[in-house]
C-alpha cells in the first residue's frame, strides 16, 4: 500500500500588525527592526500633562523647534533595535574583554616610562567625564524627543556613551588604580585645562531644545573630539610613541564613532531634508557650536601634542568641515 | 535555456536575502512554500553581498546564508562579493 503524505500550506491571514501595515502596506511582512519601531510611541489618551511643564504634553512634538510631517522618517541606517543592538555590543565587549586581557598578559604597557604613561592617562582617564555627559545628553534626548524612530536609537548611544565611560575607567585602572579615577576627577573639576570643555558640557545640560543638543553632541562635539583623541592621539602619537597597547583598549571606541557617525549622519540629513526651515535652524546651531567646541577641545590638544596641536587641529577641523558639507549644510568660514 | 535555483527556509534572516535576489534578477521567479521559499530564474542567479548589507543595515558575510539554504541547482562560483550560480560550463 502506498501512503503519500500530504502537506497544507496554511498563509498567514497577516504578514504583520495592523499598524505596521499601514505604513508598509498590506500583504508584506514586516522585519523586527520596523516592528520595534514604527508607532511604539503613544500618541493620543495622555490628557493630564506633566506638573513638571505644564506647557506641554508629555510626548510632545513642539520641544523641538524642529518641525516633521512625519517623525517616523527618522530611520536608523543600522536598523537596531533591542535585539540587534544588544547582539552587536556583545560582540564587540567580548572583542574589548580580550584586548584587555592580551594587554595585560603580554605586558604591554610594561615599556610605558612614567612621562609616557602620564600623558596618556591624563587625557584618556578625565575624558570619562565627558563620556558621561554625552551620556546624559542622549538620555535628555530620549527623554524629550518625539518618535520612536529617534529616541530609541538615541536610548542606545546614551548606552554607547556610559561603555565608553567605563572603558576609560578601566584603563585608568590598567594603568594606576582607584587614584588615578580620583586625580582625574580632580583635574576634570579644577585643571584649567579642563574647565572649558566642563563649561561647555554642563552648560549643554540645560538645553531646552532636544534637537539642539543632537546637533552639539552627537555632531560637533563627538565629531572633532572622536577623530582627534582616538585616530590622531592615541592610534597615530601613542602609537608610535610605545603605546600601541592603549590602541588595542580604544579599539572600541575607533569602531564605534564610524558605526554611529551613520546613524547622526542620517538623522541630520532627513530633517534637514525635510524643510529649508530645519535646515536652516541646523545650520545655525553648528556654526554656533563649531567655535565653542574648538575653544573646549583646544587646550586638551595642546596639553597632549604642545606644539603640534594646532596641526592636529586644524586637520580634525577639515575632517569635520568635509562631513558637514556633505550632509549638505553651509556653514561658511566657520569650519 | 535551463533554469536554475536556490531555496531557503522562510524566515527574518532570508527576507532581506530573498529580497536582494529578486532585486537583482530580473526575470527570477519566487514559490511559496511551507516555510520554504524557492527562487527559479533562467540561466543564472546572483546573490549579491552589497545588496543584502544595504537591506539589513549591517556587514554580511556570505557564507551566512547557508544557515537557512535548503537546497540550489546549478554550478556555483563564489567569491567575498558574489554567489552566483549558473550552467554556464566554462
Amino acid at each position: 500500500m502506498q501512503i503519500d503524505i500530504k502537506t497544507t500550506d496554511i498563509k498567514p491571514i497577516r504578514q504583520t500588525y495592523s499598524h505596521i501595515a499601514r505604513r508598509i502596506g498590506e500583504g508584506k511582512p514586516a522585519s523586527r527592526y520596523q516592528e520595534a519601531t514604527l508607532d511604539v510611541q503613544q500618541t493620543v489618551n495622555f490628557h493630564y500633562r506633566p506638573t513638571w511643564d505644564p506647557a506641554h504634553e508629555l510626548f510632545d512634538a513642539s520641544r523641538t523647534k524642529i518641525v516633521m510631517e512625519d517623525w517616523y522618517s527618522f530611520k536608523d541606517p543600522r536598523q537596531y533595535y533591542y535585539g540587534t543592538y544588544t547582539i552587536t555590543r556583545s560582540k564587540q565587549q567580548d572583542t574589548t574583554e580580550a584586548n584587555f586581557k592580551f594587554v595585560e598578559k603580554k605586558g604591554l604597557l610594561d615599556n610605558l616610562d612614567d612621562a609616557q604613561r602620564k600623558r596618556i592617562t591624563d587625557l584618556l582617564v578625565p575624558l570619562r567625564h565627558v563620556a558621561w555627559g554625552a551620556n546624559m545628553n542622549n538620555i535628555s534626548i530620549t527623554d524629550l524627543g518625539y518618535g520612536t524612530a529617534i529616541t530609541a536609537p538615541a536610548s542606545f548611544h546614551a548606552m554607547d556613551q556610559l561603555g565608553i565611560a567605563q572603558y576609560l575607567s578601566r584603563i585608568g585602572l590598567t594603568f594606576g588604580g582607584p587614584e588615578l579615577l580620583d586625580a582625574a576627577k580632580t583635574q576634570w573639576m579644577e585643571d584649567a585645562t579642563w574647565q572649558p570643555m566642563r563649561k561647555l558640557l554642563e552648560d549643554s545640560f540645560v538645553l531646552e531644545d532636544w534637537f539642539e543638543v543632537f546637533v552639539f553632541q552627537n555632531l560637533v562635539l563627538d565629531g572633532m573630539l572622536y577623530p582627534l583623541v582616538y585616530d590622531t592621539i592615541v592610534d597615530g602619537v601613542f602609537a608610535s610613541d610605545g603605546g600601541a597597547g592603549t590602541a588595542m583598549l580604544t579599539q572600541f571606541m575607533s569602531d564605534w564613532f564610524s558605526e554611529s557617525t551613520r546613524w547622526v549622519d542620517a538623522q541630520l540629513k532627513i530633517a534637514s531634508g525635510e524643510s529649508d526651515a530645519n535646515r536652516t535652524l541646523i545650520e545655525g546651531w553648528i556654526k554656533d557650536y563649531l567655535p565653542r567646541v574648538r575653544q573646549a577641545i583646544e587646550p586638551i590638544a595642546i596639553m597632549t601634542l604642545g606644539d603640534d596641536a594646532g596641526a592636529a587641529m586644524a586637520e580634525v577641523e577639515t575632517q569635520l568641515g568635509a562631513r558637514i558639507k556633505k550632509l549638505g549644510f553651509n556653514i561658511g568660514d566657520s569650519a | 535555456m535551463s533554469k536554475v535555483f536556490i531555496a531557503f527556509q522562510t524566515n527574518d534572516d532570508t527576507r532581506p536575502i530573498v529580497e536582494a535576489i529578486m532585486a537583482d534578477n530580473p526575470g527570477a521567479e519566487t514559490e511559496e512554500y511551507p516555510a520554504m521559499i524557492r527562487i527559479t530564474n533562467e540561466a543564472r542567479l546572483v546573490v549579491k553581498r552589497e545588496t543584502i548589507e544595504e537591506l539589513i543595515g549591517r556587514d554580511f558575510d556570505l557564507q551566512e546564508m547557508h544557515l537557512n539554504l535548503v537546497t540550489l541547482t546549478g554550478h556555483i562560483d563564489e567569491s567575498d562579493d558574489e554567489f552566483i550560480l549558473s550552467w554556464e560550463n566554462n
